[in-house]
């Protein structure tokens, strides 16, 4: 009798969101794999046509879907370098016992909490009016103008934005990290004559090895998985320069109408961010068992 | 010197968030003041570009379907997921173990890749069932809870672990049920991971764009992200109007954001941590 009540109680305490959870998550999923398989135009009536794995292998040639998978790296590369500059600095400048470091920590993160596709639109008004502006009246028009329209420097402003986005969230990764140092190390090597510079270096940012890995693959896979912003500030463009993997998919499956070779697409977005995910998780982890 | 590197400070973190200031300034200036200079103040305080921007945003409605769909998905998130995370953390068994496993591995997979199928199988489940998936608040709501529900899952879970058994065990045996057990001395317990569960999934489903412009076509179903972007696309951009959009738009977010602030920040801290 207390054992069927038990698992009566464990279905009625599990059942509703697993039932939720499969629907939305696990079987779209599946049923995903099974459409990269197959040539479909999305419309209902149409046939789908199985052609096993020629989806994967036409991706390996296809121009503008290799042209966006390196798009998606270098956009992640002046991201993950940027971001974890001005979120370490941001985290360094915030940590001192300044009395005004609390205002400036709300204004640090303040960027984080506005979605991405209306921090695009801002920036847009940015970089193509203000900085035009400033370019006219300054008459440094070549830092100044609109960096939208330009085909190497939209990819720049998306990682401004980007960096601008996501700094304050690493600075706060980067404040936890610095706040378990212990206070009497720095204090020794005070002492002992270290410059700021060499406490910095010698003492802070080995001990903040956990941190680093952390919001390095953190940015490393928000970076890989952007979209709104992208939307917003470029929707990809001048002439497909910015238009990034998460979008590039999107395209294919709903503005070619490609529904089969987008969702191929759309897979191995999927195995890389998870093998960057997993990379993060292994790192990780085998870090805190040497610490 | 210690003055001034209080003042440096200040002045930088406001400089960083100069593009807000410029948003700001410039939704209140016509068109020729604008171009005029796009950094200075305006000359007159008008909400001229304001009210056409909430007529043309249809922003009292988009403001109202972003909020009860944010709360009600989120209040079910916290529900469930506290629910399903604390029998799967209190029974020992395979199963359990199986289905958070499951629950966690799914994290990995981004949207972009459930997206179409999520689509295709919602129209096929409202042809089978009736039920209307599509073009609702209620399907939208559905569908927020089950991406959400791995991470909220993910953190109850880590959370029930740390908190000890023999409390549980003097509660059964006073006669309390499974059912009150969990809602009269568990959750209370769970408080401060459920406001983090709720700071995170607010931020989230807030923001989100991408899926519900996948879920909902009707126009007076639009979410503030929605709105937006269909503001930007429809009309040729008047950079006033736009700009008077947007501060409309995060001014629900600097709300948010000034009365729960030591909230969010550890919130999303802990969020990312783990």
């Amino acid at each position: 009798m207390s054992r069927l009540h038990n698992r009566l109680w464990y279905l009625v305490f599990t059942v509703p969101l697993i039932m939720i959870f499969t629907i939305v998550v696990l079987i779209p999923f599946l049923i995903g794999i099974f459409y990269s398989f197959f040539e479909w135009d999305g419309i209902a009536a149409n046939p789908m046509i199985y052609v096993g794995f020629d989806h994967y292998i036409e991706l390996l040639s296809d121009g503008r879907f290799l042209n966006s998978a390196w798009l998606t790296v270098k956009f992640t590369f002046f991201s993950v370098i940027l971001v974890n500059i001005l979120g370490l600095g941001f985290a360094l400048l915030v940590t001192t016992a300044l009395k005004s470091s609390n205002f400036a920590r709300t204004m640090f993160f303040m960027p984080n909490l506005i979605g991405g596709l209306i921090l695009g639109y801002i920036w847009q008004f940015i970089f193509s009016d203000v900085l035009k502006m400033l370019g006219e009246a300054t008459g440094y028009d070549q830092i100044f103008f609109n960096w939208l329209l330009d085909k190497d420097f939209a990819m720049y402003a998306l990682v401004i934005v980007f960096a601008w986005q996501m700094a304050g969230y690493m600075m706060i990764i980067y404040i936890a990290g610095i706040q378990s140092i212990p206070n009497d190390v720095i204090e020794a090597a005070k002492i002992d004559g270290a410059s700021y510079w060499q406490r910095l270096k010698n003492i802070m940012f080995p001990l903040l090895m956990p941190s680093f890995t952390i919001s390095m693959f953190l940015t490393l896979s928000f970076g890989f998985k952007i979209y709104d912003t992208n939307l917003s500030l470029t929707n990809g463009g001048p002439v497909n320069q910015t238009e990034l993997f998460a979008m590039h998919i999107y395209n294919e499956i709903f503005g070619y109408g490609n529904y089969g070779y987008g969702q191929a697409k759309a897979i191995i977005f999927f195995i890389v961010v998870a093998a960057i995910t997993l990379t993060q998780v292994y790192l990780t982890k085998k870090r805190e068992v040497e610490m | 010197m210690r003055y001034i590197k209080e003042i440096l400070l200040v002045v930088g973190s406001l400089l960083f968030l100069s593009p807000i200031y410029v948003m700001f300034v410039n939704s209140f200036k016509s068109r020729s003041e604008l171009y005029e200079n796009v950094l200075a103040l305006p000359e007159t305080l008008t909400f001229e570009y304001y009210s056409a921007a909430i007529t043309k945003m249809n922003f009292l409605t988009a403001f109202l379907n972003s909020l009860v769909i944010t709360i009600i998905s989120v209040i079910f998130i916290v529900i469930l997921a506290s629910m399903t995370a604390w029998m799967l953390a209190r029974t020992d068994n395979v199963i359990s173990k199986i289905i958070f496993m499951v629950f966690i591995s799914t994290m990995l997979i981004p949207f972009q890749t459930i997206m179409m199928p999520l689509i295709q199988f919602m129209d096929q489940l409202m042809t089978v069932t009736g039920i209307p998936f599509l073009n609702t608040r209620g399907g939208l709501i559905f569908m927020h809870i089950g991406f959400n529900a791995s991470l909220a899952v993910f953190l109850y879970h880590g959370f029930v672990k740390s908190i000890p058994m023999s409390l549980e065990e003097a509660a059964t045996i006073d006669g309390c049920s499974k059912f009150g057990l969990f809602w009269r001395i568990i959750f209370p317990i769970l408080k401060p991971i459920t406001v983090t569960v709720i700071i995170l999934n607010v931020i989230q489903i807030w923001n989100d764009y991408l899926l519900p412009s996948l879920v909902l076509t009707d126009k007076g179903l639009r979410t503030i992200p929605l709105a937006t972007f269909y503001f930007f696309g429809e009309f040729t951009i008047q950079w006033n109007q736009a700009m008077a959009g947007l501060v409309l738009t995060i001014i629900p977010v600097v709300i948010f954001y000034a009365a729960a602030q030591k909230h969010i920040i550890k919130g999303i801290g802990e969020g990312a941590v783990k």
